[in-house]
């Protein structure tokens, strides 16, 4: 399983990978819900290229809203990959703010170069399964789901 | 899966009996050894699926039957709009009518001795592969509505192919019911600059030998020869069926308790087909359908020019166009009883068997062509529906080898540039954007769709017509 803990962010932030049969599952933590929304969508980042490779020059705004906590994550995913698609980026600097369960974001990347980044699959959407935002006992905020490539 | 939770009804056909919640119980086709490879959540995805409000006769597993998201991948389901039956978008997937299309080119593997660099690197050269690559197509907002309308008829018309490759084609290349008003301007957005494009992931464009063939009477009818190259092209309805099956999941999800249905898992979001949103959704997911016929179209068309760029004599036919991903109105007999049901097969082949009034002239005696894709190194087959699956699994086969591992563990154990080379190795050439992208698709990581492949013959699932073996390919 690949993990990372992010440069910059506090000691309990950080992403991983966990495996799904043809897929891949993208898994953020960190002290609040923001931060493992975050983590996320840099985890989900990674299931690309290596997030390192990606030079925050350029950033979009994203506002998506839910009922829950669970789906705004799927609506987030899904929008970055609906920006991904359409303006042929790759994202790796995020900043996410959620109030009354609507998202604000500042998402920072460049376009896609091929040879650089070497993109080894196309994210297709985020799915509802294994879908969970919780806050565990210790504090910690995880936000996850199996994304389809 | 442990095979202490099945009943075991013959060594290629296993029972979960109907308990609990289930409306069916479910069926599972494959042998001792792939059944206790599968994963447990196969199990419980079987087991889910069969759950659904309508669903008759069975929830019911391919042999290539892997963990999915709602739906295993290698389900098939039938559900009966007259017994409150549901349209599943979680059941097609996100990638709609994902599907392989398999061309004969009369070139021979000494037509090709030497060239073969030659012609993998013009099929590089012509087919927009991998993330981030864009075709020279840009449809406008009519041209749009057209090809959804339209499929590969459209592209055709358009220019893009012959009218032969109509008729080798599911649906005669246009899915009926298309309803374009219901995809929304962000699933269009995201297709504009997609048409003509491979994708990326498992999505190929391989060159093949005809290794053997087991079928000589089916293999003539399909126009295929031992000895002779084809060429197989595996992708889908690009971001505009993505972006439909990502609005629509979240739709019936949201909408199910509205609907009355008790969802066992929120991927397995669905809708009455006696409901707006099914209707809906059908009409997208229609639509989404003519997007992957047009697709692979055009890509078949960019393919035949770049081959007969090099070998002038080519001469390219469509053998057959098949989805994966796909829920069908169909009439199928049940119990003796002829029924209209709604057939979601997830990553699942329609196997049409001998005499299937839907398939053209030529494949009447010989049932449709049932396209598998295996994986760069191993072998790809062609076999041909059975008339004894009709009433085993609503005429369905598999649809490929299935991942034996996930694209983490692949890239731990392989380096792209290694893969790359030790195929080089055996005289296949691969070309692809991306080495990571190779490592994440090295044969290795793919089940032996050679025992597939004999479990659903031996089921009676479909019948082995050809192997192929591949020569190169262009990994998107």
């Amino acid at each position: 399983m690949e993990a990372r803990q992010s440069q910059g962010a506090s000691a309990a932030a950080g992403w991983e990978h966990f495996p799904h049969g043809a897929d891949v599952g993208v898994r953020g933590f960190g002290p609040d819900r923001e931060t493992a929304l975050e983590q996320a969508a840099l985890a989900m980042t990674a299931a690309i290229c290596d997030p390192a490779d990606v030079t925050p020059a350029e950033t979009v705004d994203i506002e998506c809203t839910a009922t829950d906590d669970e789906f705004l994550l799927a609506e987030w995913l899904n929008a970055l990959v609906y920006e991904m698609a359409t303006r042929g980026m790759l994202f790796s600097r995020f900043r996410v703010t959620i109030v009354n369960h609507i998202l604000n974001a500042e998402v920072s990347g460049e376009p896609i170069d091929v040879s650089r980044h070497q993109p080894a699959v196309e994210v297709k959407g985020a799915t509802l399964t294994a879908l969970e935002v919780r806050r565990e006992e210790s504090g910690r905020w995880v936000a996850q789901c199996v994304i389809d490539v | 899966m442990d095979t202490q939770l099945l009943e075991k009804l013959s060594d290629w056909r296993w029972r979960i009996p109907a308990s609990g919640d289930m409306n069916v119980p479910g069926v599972l086709f494959a042998d001792e050894a792939l059944v206790s490879e599968m994963d447990h959540k196969v199990y419980e995805q079987v087991v889910n699926v069969a759950k659904l409000p309508g669903i008759v006769k069975a929830s019911i597993a391919m042999p290539d039957a892997h963990w999915g998201y709602g739906f295993p991948i290698g389900g098939v389901a039938a559900f009966d709009p007259e017994a409150g039956g549901v349209v599943s978008a979680g059941g097609v997937g996100f990638d709609i009518s994902c599907g392989v299309r398999t061309l004969t080119t009369g070139l021979t593997r000494a037509d090709l001795k030497g060239r073969e660099a030659a012609l993998v690197d013009a099929l590089f050269a012509a087919i927009p592969a991998g993330l981030g690559s864009r075709g020279d197509i840009r449809l406008n907002d009519r041209e749009m509505e057209r090809m959804l309308e339209g499929g590969a008829e459209w592209a055709v018309a358009s220019g893009w192919g012959e009218r032969a490759d109509l008729e080798r084609t599911e649906e005669r290349g246009r899915m009926a019911g298309a309803v374009p008003e219901y995809i929304s301007e962000r699933a269009r957005r995201r297709q504009r600059a997609e048409m003509g494009t491979l994708g990326s992931g498992n999505h190929y464009l391989e060159i093949q030998e005809v290794a053997a063939v087991h079928d000589r009477a089916a293999a003539g009818a399909f126009g295929v020869s031992e000895g002779e190259i084809v060429l197989s092209i595996h992708c889908g309805s690009r971001g505009l069926g993505h972006q439909i099956g990502t609005e629509y999941l979240k739709r019936m999800a949201l909408a199910a308790p509205g609907h009355g249905i008790h969802l066992p898992d929120r991927e397995l979001a669905c809708a009455p087909l006696d409901s707006e949103l099914g209707r809906e959704y059908l009409g997208a997911m229609r639509a989404g359908i003519n997007c992957a016929l047009a697709n692979r179209q055009i890509l078949a068309h960019l393919a035949r020019q770049a081959v007969n760029r090099v070998f002038p004599e080519a001469r390219l036919s469509v053998v057959y166009d098949v989805s994966h991903n796909t829920c069908k109105e169909e009439r199928h007999d049940v119990d003796g009883r002829g029924m209209r049901l709604f057939v979601h097969r997830k990553g699942a082949t329609r196997a049409f068997g001998p005499g299937h009034r839907e398939l053209p002239a030529e494949f009447r005696a010989t049932g449709q062509p049932v396209l598998i894709g295996g994986s760069m190194g191993t072998a790809s087959w062609i076999l041909a529906g059975t008339q004894e699956s009709e009433s085993l699994a609503f005429s369905s086969a598999c649809h490929g080898a299935g991942r034996a591992m996930s694209r983490r563990q692949a890239t731990r154990q392989w380096r792209g540039r290694q893969v790359v080379d030790e195929l080089a190795a055996r005289g296949i050439l691969i070309r692809s954007p991306s080495f990571r992208g190779v490592a994440e698709e090295a044969p290795g990581a793919y089940k032996d769709v050679g025992a597939v492949v004999e479990a659903a013959e031996l089921a009676g699932l479909a019948r082995k017509v050809a192997r192929l073996t591949p020569v190169a390919c262009v990994k998107g």
